[in-house]
């Protein structure tokens, strides 16, 4: 069974969504570790570390997703989890901005992949099921 | 007339207490010198011969029941993968079954580690590591690393379940023993360390004890059946929570200022008492048990510049303290010196700072804090640890503590502090010192009397 972290980055409390993505993950036979809301880079990285995660899911709902998720991907290899997948999605950045650029520069820090706000659960999954190989 | 005798063999003294079961009150105590180089009960001998002397009305011993911390007490390793997780779960599982943890290592071991751990004077190593189904590349590496070095410790294995077969195999057949329980943190930020600290009791019982020289002990007395600061822990969970129709004191802790390191226990869950601040951090012990072994009134004494300048240092005297107190050469003194004993009014003074000190630091690294988290949306509060704001009774064991007439002013260093304010300190509990010297006694007895122990904690703590 792969095993995904979940969370809430930043100072961010949105708590629905990552109920949702905690219920979908699970119906689709991933083992979830949920974090929670209000999580920092170092627990989504403890947390993927003790449990052997395979990837790492950040949600960033409430606009500073940005500023959070900085250095992210230099902390993982800093702590000898350099590969894990690291996707992002919510409602990354404030106000109006084309995504692509966005996602661009989100991949450029490292994540693996990045989604623009509205995007359903159901299509990570998809992605995710294929970037682990299953 | 019929007594119940405690037992506690400590590291300088071996004491008695008697106790009447049938109408609950103390007989007497007394004490004798700890004596494992030569035989641990001549002392044992001396202190009893000196109990019938005090009290001739003792014609029969109806019981014994005894702990121990003599040798140093119960010295252990903890290993695990993540310092904040599983390495911080392994050194409560140890803290809580009385131990002094001396040796920590984080994630893969390394060779010099190892040697390092092996010419250690630990006796048990608790190796955990990873949740279950999570990481079990590193314990296992961590196994291996520890059957090569033949390390001469038992190893109680308590890690990613998933692990266990590798590792079962890894020291099969090897001189390594072993011993398999459930993981002290088998979901994440979940603490279990119920079977781990049972486990460390029953290898105290079986094997340290023996290890130490206090086996002889046993022909007389029984079963050592816990290291004694095991049983202040469960003596505090008793008083706190009560028994059957016994009402307990609720939340409370006990502080523990000795020579060489500084215990503090709480009992409670010390969750967040306003809604507006969010937990963080690892699973809290509901009795949770910590020890600085850098704060002492002797050994360590040394080492408290470090801790507090010295111009901090002076805040700790009385203010009408009119003595003239050399700092440096005070706590050199006491730190050569290890049995001064305090005789002028000057000495007596600065040992009180010392104490003071020790409380204050002590719950400083004990209790939660609130951390202020200035975001984009204004502050935040996280708090990490017990919130120990409403707890009731704060109370002071040990020889410092007892037999100090300014007890109760030292431990009121604990309480809040406007300079230390988002530490979640007691705002105004009551203090109460185990004056009769009873609690290590109590926990004792309470394995088969807790109605009794209870009681008697009730009345004897003052
Ligand atoms: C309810 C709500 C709140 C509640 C939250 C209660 C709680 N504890 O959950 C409260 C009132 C506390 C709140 C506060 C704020 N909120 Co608000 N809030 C909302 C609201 C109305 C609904 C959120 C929700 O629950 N949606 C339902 C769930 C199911 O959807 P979701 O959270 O979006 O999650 C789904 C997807 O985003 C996606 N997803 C999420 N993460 C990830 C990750 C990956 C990898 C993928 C693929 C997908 C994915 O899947 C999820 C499940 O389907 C939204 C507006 C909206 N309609 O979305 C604003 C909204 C999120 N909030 C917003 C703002 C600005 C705030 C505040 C800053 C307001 C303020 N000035 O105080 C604060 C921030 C507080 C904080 N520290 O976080 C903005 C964010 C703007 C932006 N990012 O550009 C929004 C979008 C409203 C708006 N249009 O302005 N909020």
């Amino acid at each position: 069974m792969k095993t995904v972290v979940i969370g809430v980055i930043g100072a961010d409390v949105h708590a629905v969504g990552n109920k949702i993505i905690d219920y979908v993950l699970k119906e689709h036979g991933f083992n979830v570790v949920n974090i929670g809301v209000l999580s920092s880079q170092e627990d989504f990285i403890n947390a993927a570390i003790e449990t052997d995660a395979d990837a790492i899911m950040v949600s960033s709902l409430y606009g500073h997703g940005e500023m959070d998720c900085r250095y992210f991907r230099e902390k993982c290899e800093e702590s000898g989890i350099g590969n894990i997948k690291l996707y992002v999605g919510g409602n990354i950045v404030v106000g109006k901005h084309e995504f692509k650029e966005v996602e661009k520069r989100f991949k450029k820090m490292g994540f693996d992949r990045a989604y623009p706000p509205g995007t359903k659960i159901d299509a990570a999954v998809n992605d995710l099921k294929e970037d682990l190989g299953l | 007339m019929e007594a119940f005798l405690l037992v506690d063999f400590g590291s300088t003294y071996t004491k008695l207490t008697a106790v009447n079961l049938e109408e609950e009150y103390i007989i007497g105590t007394s004490k004798a010198p700890t004596t494992v180089k030569t035989n641990v009960l001549d002392g044992y001998d001396k202190a009893l011969s000196r109990l019938y002397q005090d009290h001739p009305e003792i014609d029969h011993i109806s019981g014994i029941s005894a702990c121990s911390s003599a040798a140093g007490g119960l010295k252990m390793a903890a290993i695990g993968l993540v310092e904040e997780l599983t390495v911080e779960a392994a050194k409560r599982a140890c803290l809580g079954a009385g131990a002094i943890v001396k040796q920590v290592y984080s994630h893969h071991l390394t060779k010099r580690e190892v040697k390092e751990l092996k010419e250690s004077d630990t006796d048990i190593v608790l190796l955990a590591g990873g949740t279950n189904g999570g990481n079990k590349e590193c314990i296992i590496h961590n196994a291996k690393r520890l059957k090569e070095a033949e390390v001469p410790f038992p190893i109680i294995v308590a890690g990613n379940k998933d692990a266990n077969d590798e590792i079962e195999e890894i020291f099969e057949g090897t001189s390594i023993e072993y011993y398999i329980v459930d993981n002290v943190m088998p979901q994440l930020k979940k603490l279990n360390v119920d079977e781990a600290k049972h486990i460390i009791r029953k290898i105290f019982i079986d094997k340290i004890i023996e290890a130490k020289g206090i086996k002889r002990a046993e022909e007389r007395i029984g079963e050592i059946i816990m290291p004694t600061p095991e049983a202040v822990l469960l003596a505090a969970e008793l008083l706190s929570n009560g028994y059957e129709d016994i009402e307990g004191f609720g939340e409370l802790m006990v502080i523990d200022i000795g020579g060489a390191t500084t215990d503090v226990h709480t009992i409670g869950e010390g969750y967040p008492k306003r809604t507006e601040v969010l937990l963080k951090g690892l699973q809290e012990p509901f009795a949770k048990r910590t020890v600085e072994g850098d704060l002492g009134m002797r050994f360590s004494a040394n080492a408290l510049l470090n801790l507090v300048s010295n111009y901090n240092f002076k805040k700790y005297f009385e203010v009408d303290d009119q003595c003239n107190h050399d700092i440096d050469k005070s706590l050199n003194r006491r730190s050569q010196d290890v049995d001064f004993i305090p005789h002028t009014k000057d000495e007596e003074e600065f040992d009180k700072a010392i104490a003071k000190i020790c409380a204050d630091v002590s719950m400083s690294r004990h209790v939660g804090h609130v951390e202020v988290v200035h975001t984009p949306l204004g502050d935040m509060y996280y708090q990490t640890g017990k919130d120990l704001t409403d707890l009731r009774y704060v109370i002071g064991t040990g020889g410092v503590l007892i037999y100090n007439q300014d007890a109760k002013k030292i431990l009121q260093q604990v309480n809040k502090k406007s300079d230390k304010a988002l530490e979640l300190r007691p705002t105004n509990p009551s203090i109460l010192i185990d004056k009769s010297y009873i609690l290590a006694a109590m926990g004792l007895l309470s394995q088969k009397y807790p109605r009794t122990a209870l009681k008697m904690m009730k009345q004897y703590l003052l």
